[in-house]
C-alpha cells in the first residue's frame, strides 16, 4: 500500500531513517556478517588473526554427537512445549469466549503468566518441582527415587517443558481469545438458530475461522522456544543432566563464552540463523496467503 | 446468546477454574514459600498456610542479591528501551510511509529483514561489537584506505575503540536494534487518510511539522502499546545482561537470581530464593495487571 500525498524533501525523509539504520548496521548487519566471518575461519590459540579453514567448522560441528544430541532436544523441547502450550491455551480460550459468569475474570488472570520472566519462572518451578522440597517431593516418598531432574534426563525436560509451557499459555490465551472474539457474534447465533450446539459450532465455525492464528502462534512458539528457552535452562538444569538439556542457544552460549570456542559458536549461529530462517519464510507464506484469504 | 447447556456449562466452568487454579498455582506457591522458615519451607509438602518469616526472607534475599540497585537497574534499562523503540521505530516509519526518496524500498526490506534473527541467535559477534563499538566504522576507514590517508597526512594512527560492557548503552542499543515498532507505526500511519496530510500541507506545515503536531498526538495508543511490551521485553531480557555485565554496578535483576542459587548440585536456601523470586517478578506483573489493555492491543497489532 502506498500513500498518495507524500512529502518532497528527500532529505529530511532520509534523515528520519538515519538513527534506525545506524543501529541495525552496528547491532545487526555487522554482527551478522561477523559471524559468517568467524564461522569459515579459526581463531589462532595465542593470537596472530584468524586463519581461512572454509567449511571444516561445519564440518566438525555436524559430525559431533554433542550438537546432534543438541538438536535434538531442541527440537523435542520445541514441540512438545509448543503442543502443549497451544493445546492448553486453546482450551481455555474457546471456554472463557463462552461468555458465562466469570468469563471477564479469567480473561484478565490467565494472561497474568505472560509478564513473568522466563529466569524468574524457572526458579519458581525448581522450586515446585524439586525432588527434595516443595511438592512434587510427596512422590519420592512414596516411590523413593521416582522423580529426580537432577539426575534423569527425561525428568529434567519434562521441567523445562513445564516451565516454558506455562509462560506460553498465557502468551497463547491473548492471540486465541482475540481470534475468537473477532468472529462476527451473528455467525454463531445463526448457527445456533439452525440448531447446532456448541461443540458442532466450534469445529464448524470457530476453529476454521481461527486457523490463521494456530498457524501464526505455530511458528511463534517454536521460534521462542529456541530463544526464550535460555533463562529457563540456565536456572533450572543448566543443560544436564549428561547434555539432555543442552539447548541449541545454551550450547552456543556455554561453548562460546564458556568454552572461548567463537568459530564454533559462530558456526552453530550461522545453522541456528538458517534454521529460524526457514521458520520465518514458512511464515511469510502463510502471511501471504492470510492476506489473499480476506 | 441465552442457551440452556447445564453440563457444557459445568464443563467450563471446571476446566476455566482448574486453568485459572494452575495460572495462580506458581504466584501462590512463590509467596507462602518465601514467608516460611528454612526448615518448614524444606517439609514435604510444604505446608500451605503461610509462615512468620516473610520480611525477613524479603531483607535477606534484598541484601543477599543487592536487589535495590539492581532494580534500578532494570528499571532504568527497560525505560530506555521502551523509549528508544517508541521513537526511533516512529521517526524510521515516517520516513518510510510519508517520502518517496529512491532506494526507499530497499531501506524498508533492510529493517524487515532485522525481524527474523534476535539476538540471541547472534549473540556471540553483536558482544564482540559491543566490547568497541566503533569496530565496524574502523574496518569501514580500514578497507577504503582513510585510515592510511589520515596516518600519511597528519601522521595519527587511527584507532577508533568505545567499549559499551558495562554499560547502559550497551543494555540498552542492541536491544532497540530490531524491526518491531517500526511496522506498528507503519501499519497505523498507512490507516491515516491522505486528506489529513493535504489539509496540513494546505495549511503550510512541512514535513517535521505535520510529523510532531499531527502524527505523533494521533500514535500515542500505539505508542502506548509499544512502550508497555517493550518495557516486559526489555525487563525480562536474561541472556544480553549476563554476557555484558561482568562488573555488578550494571547487573540487571533477572540476572541477579543466580545469586540466590548454589552452582550446580546444590540445594538453595528454598525461602531466600523464592522472596527473591517475588521481588524480581512483581515489577512486570504489575505492568501486565495495569497496562492489560495495552499488552493486548500492542502485541497483537506488533506481532501481525
Amino acid at each position: 500500500m502506498e500513500k498518495r500525498v507524500t512529502f518532497g524533501s528527500w532529505t529530511i525523509g532520509i534523515l528520519f531513517a538515519v538513527p534506525q539504520l545506524l543501529l541495525i548496521f552496528t547491532f545487526f548487519y555487522w554482527p551478522a556478517g561477523q559471524a559468517v566471518y568467524w564461522s569459515l575461519t579459526l581463531q589462532q590459540p595465542w593470537g596472530g588473526g584468524n586463519v581461512w579453514v572454509g567449511l571444516d567448522n561445519f564440518r566438525s560441528i555436524l559430525s559431533n554427537a554433542d550438537y546432534w544430541n543438541s538438536i535434538t532436544a531442541s527440537l523435542v523441547f520445541a514441540a512438545i512445549s509448543t503442543g502443549l502450550a497451544m493445546f492448553v491455551a486453546l482450551v481455555l480460550a474457546a471456554l472463557t469466549d463462552r461468555q458465562l459468569a466469570g468469563s471477564r475474570f479469567y480473561r484478565v488472570v490467565l494472561i497474568w503468566p505472560y509478564g513473568i520472566a522466563a529466569p524468574a519462572l524457572a526458579l519458581a518451578f525448581r522450586f515446585i518441582l524439586a525432588p527434595e522440597a516443595g511438592f512434587l517431593s510427596v512422590i519420592n516418598r512414596m516411590w523413593p527415587g521416582i522423580w529426580d531432574p537432577g539426575l534423569d534426563g527425561a525428568d529434567a525436560m519434562a521441567s523445562i517443558i513445564v516451565a516454558f509451557s506455562w509462560k506460553y499459555v498465557g502468551y497463547n490465551f491473548i492471540f486465541f481469545l482475540a481470534a475468537f472474539q473477532a468472529i462476527p457474534r451473528s455467525l454463531i447465533e445463526a448457527a445456533a438458530m439452525d440448531g447446532s450446539g456448541v461443540v458442532r459450532r466450534f469445529w464448524d465455525i470457530q476453529f476454521p475461522l481461527i486457523t490463521p492464528t494456530i498457524f501464526f502462534l505455530l511458528v511463534i512458539n517454536i521460534t521462542e522456544s529456541f530463544q526464550d528457552s535460555f533463562g529457563i535452562v540456565d536456572i533450572m538444569t543448566s543443560g544436564g543432566p549428561a547434555n539432555a538439556t543442552n539447548l541449541m542457544v545454551y550450547k552456543i552460549y556455554s561453548d562460546g563464552f564458556k568454552g572461548l570456542d567463537f568459530s564454533g559458536a559462530a558456526a552453530q549461529s550461522i545453522i541456528l540463523m538458517v534454521l529460524i530462517i526457514v521458520l520465518t519464510i514458512f511464515q511469510f507464506r502463510f502471511i501471504e496467503r492470510r492476506v489473499h484469504y480476506q | 446468546m441465552v442457551e440452556r447447556t447445564p453440563i457444557l456449562n459445568f464443563v467450563t466452568h471446571l476446566v476455566l477454574f482448574i486453568g485459572f487454579l494452575l495460572a495462580i498455582a506458581p504466584f501462590v506457591i512463590v509467596v507462602i514459600a518465601s514467608s516460611h522458615n528454612l526448615k518448614d519451607v524444606n517439609d514435604v509438602p510444604m505446608s500451605l498456610l503461610p509462615g512468620s518469616d516473610f520480611w525477613l526472607n524479603i531483607k535477606t534475599a534484598w541484601t543477599t542479591a543487592d536487589l535495590g540497585p539492581k532494580l534500578l537497574n532494570s528499571f532504568i534499562v527497560a525505560t530506555g528501551v521502551a523509549a528508544g523503540k517508541v521513537i526511533i521505530s516512529a521517526l524510521t516509519a515516517f520516513s518510510i510511509v510519508y517520502f518517496r526518496y529512491p532506494g526507499r524500498t530497499f531501506i524498508f526490506w533492510l529493517i524487515f529483514v532485522t525481524l527474523m534473527l534476535p539476538l540471541e541467535v547472534r549473540i556471540v559477534p553483536t558482544y564482540a561489537v559491543v566490547a568497541n563499538v566503533l569496530t565496524p566504522y574502523q574496518a569501514i576507514l580500514d578497507v577504503t584506505g582513510i585510515s592510511w590517508l589520515i596516518e600519511k597526512v597528519s601522521g595519527v594512527q587511527v584507532s577508533l575503540n568505545l567499549g559499551l560492557l558495562n554499560s547502559y548503552p550497551g543494555l540498552i542499543l542492541p536491544l532497540v536494534a530490531t524491526a518491531t515498532g517500526t511496522f506498528l507505526y507503519r501499519q497505523f500511519f498507512l490507516t491515516i487518510p491522505d486528506e489529513l496530510t493535504e489539509a496540513a500541507r494546505m495549511d503550510g506545515a512541512g514535513a517535521l511539522r505535520f510529523f510532531i503536531d499531527v502524527l505523533l498526538p494521533l500514535s500515542r495508543t500505539n505508542m502506548a502499546a509499544l512502550g508497555t511490551i517493550m518495557f516486559l521485553y526489555a525487563w525480562n531480557q536474561y541472556l544480553w545482561p549476563l554476557l555484558i555485565t561482568t562488573d555488578q554496578s550494571h547487573a540487571m535483576a533477572v540476572t541477579e537470581l543466580k545469586q540466590l542459587i548454589p552452582n550446580v548440585g546444590g540445594i538453595p536456601e528454598w525461602n531466600i530464593a523464592m522472596a527473591g523470586t517475588l521481588i524480581v517478578m512483581l515489577p512486570p506483573l504489575i505492568v501486565v495487571v495495569a497496562m492489560q489493555r495495552w499488552i493486548v492491543r500492542g502485541l497483537i497489532a506488533t506481532e501481525k
